[in-house]
C-alpha cells in the first residue's frame, strides 16, 4: 500500500493529465491558443440596474398605446398640440451659423468665450459690476447637470468634507450628482405637504443648523418638482441666515425665462444674493428657455470676492472638466452666442419666452378651473395656481400617481409632480378628472 | 448692504492657480504669439495644406440635410445617445459582419469623444470590475492617468517606447504585461500611438492578444485614428477585431474627433464586448447610471452628423476618400521633412550630438515609419524650448510633433529649427 500522500499525488497527476487533454483538444479547435477558455464573462455578477425615475417615465409612455395617454413626465415643453418645440430664433441661429461655414475646432476647456460672457451678462445683468470687476468665473458645461457635476467636483476637491444641503424633495438627480462625485449632502425641509406650500420656518432653521461654511443648494426659481417658491422677502431672509452661518449659495437655474415669462425677474434671487456681496456659485441650462435639451448647453458660474479668486476657481474647474470630456461641445454654445449676441434675435427670444411661459399658465388656470368646476367638496386646489414654472405638485401621492398612470394613462412622476408643458388646454377637463378620481378614491 | 466685498475674505482663498493643460496650453501660447513664422505643432488637430482647418464635404453636406429637415427636434437623447450612431459605430470599429454584434454581446453608448468615452469606461470599471489597476504605455498621451485616476483606477505604466531604436520596446511590453496581476486592465491604442506613432505588428498584437488572453488580461482600446492612419478604415481596426474575434471581452473607446474632423462636437462611442447579451444588457444599464449624474444625456448635434454618413451609402464612400486624402497628406508631410533632414546632413551631425544618448546611428527615419498625426522626434525638452524661443515652434515639452500641422511651405523652416536645435543643444 502507498501512503495515501502518494495517491493523491496520483490522482492530482491524473487530473492535471485529463486537464492537459482538454486544452490541448480545445486548442485543436482553433477557439484558443495558449490560452485556457473563460467561458464567464468578467461582469457574470453585475445586476440590471433600475430605469432612470424621470427618463423612465417617457419610455413607459411611447410603449402605452391607449388613445387618452397624456405625458407629464419630463420637463421638456411642448406646444398646444403636444408637440416638441424648436425655437424660431434658434432655427435662424443655425442658418446663419451654417451659411457662416464655421470651423469645428476644439473649444477651449472652459468653452466659447462668447457664450461664457452673453450667460454671465444673462444671469446678473450687463451692467452688472461684479462682470466689470471680473469676478465671475464662468465655465461652458453639459447643461445643468454637466455643471452641477462641475461645481461638486470643485467641492470635494477644496472643500473637503463641506456638505450640500438639498431641498426636500428635489430634482431626483441632484443626489446621484453628489454621490458620484463623493459630496456628502442632507435635506432642509422646503415642501409642507399640508399646505402644499413652502415649509419656510422648517427651512430656516435647517440652514441655520447645518455646520458653518455648508453649500445650500436653492433653485433660482420654478423650483423642480414642487414649482413653489420663496417670496422676495422669504429670498431676504435665507440670505440673511446663510450670511449668518458663513454658508455658501449654491443656485440651480433651470428655467431663467420660464417661470414668469421675463428673464431678468426669474434672475432676482441671484441678483438679490450677489447684490450683497456674497460668494456664490450657479449652475446654469439653456434647455428650457431655449428649447436646446439635446444640445447639453448650461454654464457653471462662481461669483468670488475678487478678479483673482474668480481667475485662480476657473483655472481649478478646468482641471476637472479637462479628465472628464476634454472640452465642451461647440454647437449649443453657437446658437446662445448669435442669439443672445443679436439684439434682434435676443428680443425675439424674449417673445418666444413670453409665449411659451403665457402657454403654462394658461394651461395652469384651466386645469385649476377644470377641477374646481368638478369637484364640489370645497377643497382649496388654489396652490396649483400659487405654484410657479413647468411643474405642479398635485399633492398626489404614490399610490394615487400609479392610479393617474394605472387608470388613466397619465404619466407622472410618483413624487407627483406633473409637467404642465405636456398638457394642452384640450386635455384640461381629462386630467382634472384623473386628479380628481386618484386623490378621492385611492389611499 | 455693500455692493463690493474688497476687503471680506474669498471662500476661495486657498484655491490656487492651475497650471494650463500642457497639451491644450501649447495652443493658448501659440495664439499669443505675435510673431507670423510661428508654426503650431501642438495639438493633433489636422490642418490643410494652406494651414487652415478642415471641415470635410460630408460633413457639411450633412449638416444642412439636418439643417434642412423641418422634422427634426431638440428633445432629449436617451442616456446612452443616439441609437443609430451607436449602432453604425459597433459596425465601424469591430465590422458589419462581426459576431459580437450579431449576438448582441456588444453594447456600444455614445459619449463625449474620446476622453468622454474613456472617463465613463473607467468610471464603470471602477465600479463593477475586481481589478482597479489599469496599465498604460510609457509614453501615452498626457490625459489618459488622468481620467483614469479620477475614475478610481490606479494607474500602472508597462514599457512601450524604445528611445534608442525610437520603435517598439516590445520585449519590455510583453514583460510588464506577464508580471500584470491576472484581470488587470491594459490599456491598449488601437492605432496611431499617441504621442510615439509607433504601432505593434499584427504579427506583434497577435503576441499581445494570446498574452493577455492567458492572463485574463482586459484589453481595453483606445481607438481615435480609425481611417486616420493607414488611410484604410478597416486595416485601422484590425488590433481590436483581433481580439474581439477570439470570443472574449473588452472595451473600446472611439472618437470621430480626428477621422471626421468633428473635434469641437464632441462625439464619440463607447463599447463594450461581453460574453453574453444578457450580461451587455446588464452592463448598458449600469452604464446609464455612471452617464445620468455627470451629464444626464450626449449632445445630438455631431452624433446626428455621423449617424447620417454613416448611414448613407454615398455619403460614406464620400468620406473615406476625404479620410484617405488627410491621411496621405500626413504621409507625404513626414516624406518632405525627412527628406529636408537628410538633405541638411542631419544624419553626419546626429551621430555626434547624440551618441551619448542613443546608440543608433544618426537618422530621422523614423519619421516616416512612425504612423498617424504624429511624431515623436526625439528632442529633449531644453531643445523644445529653444525650437519655441527662437523659431516660434510650438509643439508639446515631449518632443512630439503633430505632422498635421506642418505643410511644403513651413517644411524648411521646421527643419531648421531642427537642425540648430540639435546643433546648439546636447
Amino acid at each position: 500500500m502507498l501512503p495515501p500522500s502518494s495517491y493523491l499525488y496520483m490522482m492530482g497527476n491524473f487530473g492535471l493529465q485529463i486537464l492537459v487533454i482538454v486544452i490541448s483538444f480545445l486548442q485543436s479547435l482553433g477557439r484558443i491558443t495558449m490560452a485556457v477558455a473563460v467561458d464567464v464573462s468578467r461582469f457574470e455578477s453585475i445586476t440590471m440596474a433600475p430605469p432612470d425615475p424621470i427618463l423612465g417615465v417617457s419610455e413607459a409612455f411611447r410603449a402605452d398605446t391607449h388613445e387618452m395617454k397624456l405625458n407629464l413626465g419630463v420637463g421638456a415643453y411642448r406646444t398646444e398640440e403636444l408637440q416638441p418645440y424648436v425655437l424660431g430664433v434658434v432655427k435662424k441661429a443655425e442658418n446663419l451659423m451654417l451659411e457662416r461655414g464655421e470651423f469645428k475646432e476644439y473649444l477651449p476647456i472652459e468653452g466659447l468665450a462668447a457664450f461664457n460672457k452673453a450667460t454671465a451678462e444673462l444671469l446678473l445683468g450687463a451692467d452688472n459690476p461684479i462682470i466689470k470687476q471680473q469676478r465671475i468665473a464662468t465655465v461652458q458645461g453639459l447643461s445643468g447637470t454637466g455643471s452641477l457635476r462641475l461645481a461638486a467636483a470643485l467641492i470635494e476637491r477644496y472643500f473637503t468634507g463641506a456638505k450640500v444641503l438639498i431641498s426636500s424633495p428635489t430634482w431626483g438627480n441632484h443626489k446621484n450628482i453628489f454621490n458620484d462625485a463623493r459630496v456628502p449632502w442632507s435635506e432642509y425641509r422646503y415642501y409642507d405637504p399640508k399646505t402644499v406650500g413652502l415649509d419656510f420656518d422648517g427651512m430656516i432653521s435647517d440652514i441655520k443648523a447645518a455646520p458653518e461654511g455648508s453649500f445650500i443648494l436653492l433653485h433660482g426659481c420654478a423650483h423642480n418638482p414642487t414649482g413653489i417658491d420663496p417670496t422676495p422677502e422669504q429670498w431676504e431672509a435665507i440670505a440673511d441666515v446663510i450670511q449668518e452661518k458663513n454658508h455658501i449659495p449654491f443656485f440651480d437655474v433651470a428655467y431663467q425665462g420660464f417661470a414668469s415669462g421675463s428673464l431678468d425677474a426669474d434672475a432676482s434671487s441671484v441678483r438679490l444674493f450677489a447684490a450683497r456681496g456674497m460668494e456664490l456659485l450657479v449652475a446654469q441650462s439653456y434647455s428650457k428657455n431655449l428649447g436646446l435639451y439635446a444640445e447639453r448647453i448650461g454654464a457653471i458660474n462662481v461669483v468670488c470676492s475678487s478678479a483673482d479668486a474668480a481667475a485662480r476657481v476657473k483655472s481649478q474647474l478646468k482641471r476637472i472638466a479637462r479628465p472628464m470630456y476634454s472640452n465642451p461641445p461647440v454647437h449649443g454654445a453657437r446658437i446662445v452666442a448669435n442669439v443672445v449676441g443679436d439684439p434682434a434675435l435676443f428680443n425675439e427670444w424674449k417673445e418666444e419666452m413670453e409665449l411659451m411661459a403665457g402657454r403654462i399658465k394658461s394651461v395652469r388656470q384651466k386645469l385649476y378651473d377644470s377641477i374646481c368646476a368638478k369637484d364640489k367638496s370645497g377643497k382649496d386646489w388654489s396652490y396649483i395656481l400659487k405654484q410657479i414654472g413647468m411643474f405642479s405638485f398635485t399633492g398626489l401621492n404614490r399610490a394615487q400617481s400609479d392610479n393617474m398612470t394605472d387608470k388613466w394613462h397619465v404619466y407622472m412622476t410618483k413624487d407627483g409632480r406633473i409637467s404642465l408643458a405636456g398638457l394642452s388646454a384640450a386635455k384640461c377637463e381629462y386630467l382634472a378628472d384623473a386628479i380628481i378620481d386618484s386623490f378621492y378614491n385611492v389611499s | 448692504m455693500s455692493a463690493s466685498s474688497d476687503h471680506q475674505d474669498s471662500v476661495f482663498s486657498h484655491v490656487v492657480q492651475a497650471p494650463e493643460d500642457p497639451i491644450l496650453g501649447v495652443t493658448v501660447a501659440y495664439n499669443k504669439d505675435p510673431n507670423p513664422i510661428k508654426l503650431n505643432l501642438g495639438v493633433g488637430a489636422y490642418r490643410t495644406e494652406e494651414g487652415k482647418p478642415l471641415v470635410l464635404n460630408v460633413v457639411r453636406r450633412a449638416e444642412q440635410m439636418l439643417v434642412n429637415d423641418q422634422s427634426r427636434v431638440k428633445e432629449y437623447l436617451p442616456i446612452i445617445g443616439l441609437s443609430d450612431f451607436n449602432k453604425s459605430s459597433a459596425k465601424l470599429i469591430f465590422g458589419a459582419d462581426s459576431t459580437a454584434i450579431q449576438e448582441n454581446r456588444v453594447t456600444t453608448v455614445q459619449c463625449l469623444s474620446g476622453t468622454g468615452s474613456l472617463r465613463v469606461g473607467a468610471e464603470f470599471l471602477a465600479r463593477h470590475y475586481h481589478e482597479h489597476t489599469i496599465y498604460i504605455p510609457q509614453p501615452t498621451w498626457g490625459n489618459h492617468p488622468k481620467i483614469f485616476n479620477l475614475a478610481g483606477l490606479s494607474v500602472k505604466p508597462y514599457r512601450y517606447y524604445n528611445p534608442q531604436t525610437r520603435g517598439l520596446d516590445f520585449q519590455g511590453l510583453l514583460e510588464d504585461l506577464g508580471a500584470a496581476p491576472s484581470g488587470a486592465i491594459v490599456l491598449l491604442h488601437a492605432c496611431a500611438h499617441n504621442p510615439t506613432g509607433v504601432d505593434p505588428t499584427l504579427d506583434q498584437w497577435e503576441q499581445i492578444r494570446q498574452l493577455m488572453r492567458s492572463k485574463g488580461l482586459l484589453p481595453f482600446f483606445d481607438s481615435a485614428y480609425q481611417g486616420f492612419a493607414s488611410g484604410s478604415l478597416d486595416a485601422d481596426a484590425q488590433s481590436v477585431r483581433m481580439f474581439v474575434a477570439d470570443g472574449g471581452e473588452c472595451l473600446a473607446a472611439q472618437s470621430y474627433a480626428k477621422n471626421m474632423g468633428l473635434y469641437g462636437e464632441r462625439v464619440g462611442a463607447l463599447s463594450i464586448v461581453c460574453k453574453t447579451a444578457d450580461v451587455a444588457s446588464r452592463v448598458e444599464s449600469q452604464l446609464k447610471m455612471v452617464i445620468r449624474p455627470m451629464y444626464s444625456n450626449p449632445p445630438i448635434h455631431g452624433a446626428s452628423i455621423v449617424a447620417v454618413i454613416l448611414k448613407d451609402r454615398d455619403l460614406y464612400n464620400e468620406w473615406t476618400v476625404e479620410l484617405k486624402a488627410m491621411a496621405d497628406r500626413i504621409i507625404s508631410m513626414r516624406k518632405q521633412l525627412f527628406d529636408a533632414l537628410q538633405a541638411k546632413g542631419m544624419a553626419y551631425k546626429l551621430l555626434f550630438t547624440l551618441v551619448i544618448h542613443v546608440c543608433t546611428p544618426g537618422d530621422w527615419s523614423h519619421i516616416i515609419k512612425q504612423i498617424g498625426m504624429f511624431t515623436f522626434t526625439g528632442l529633449n525638452t531644453e531643445q523644445v524650448a529653444f525650437m519655441t524661443r527662437e523659431y516660434h515652434i510650438y509643439m508639446t515639452s515631449d518632443g512630439r510633433i503633430s505632422m498635421a500641422g506642418l505643410n511644403s511651405r513651413k517644411v524648411p523652416h521646421l527643419a531648421d529649427a531642427i537642425h540648430a536645435a540639435v546643433a546648439s543643444i546636447a
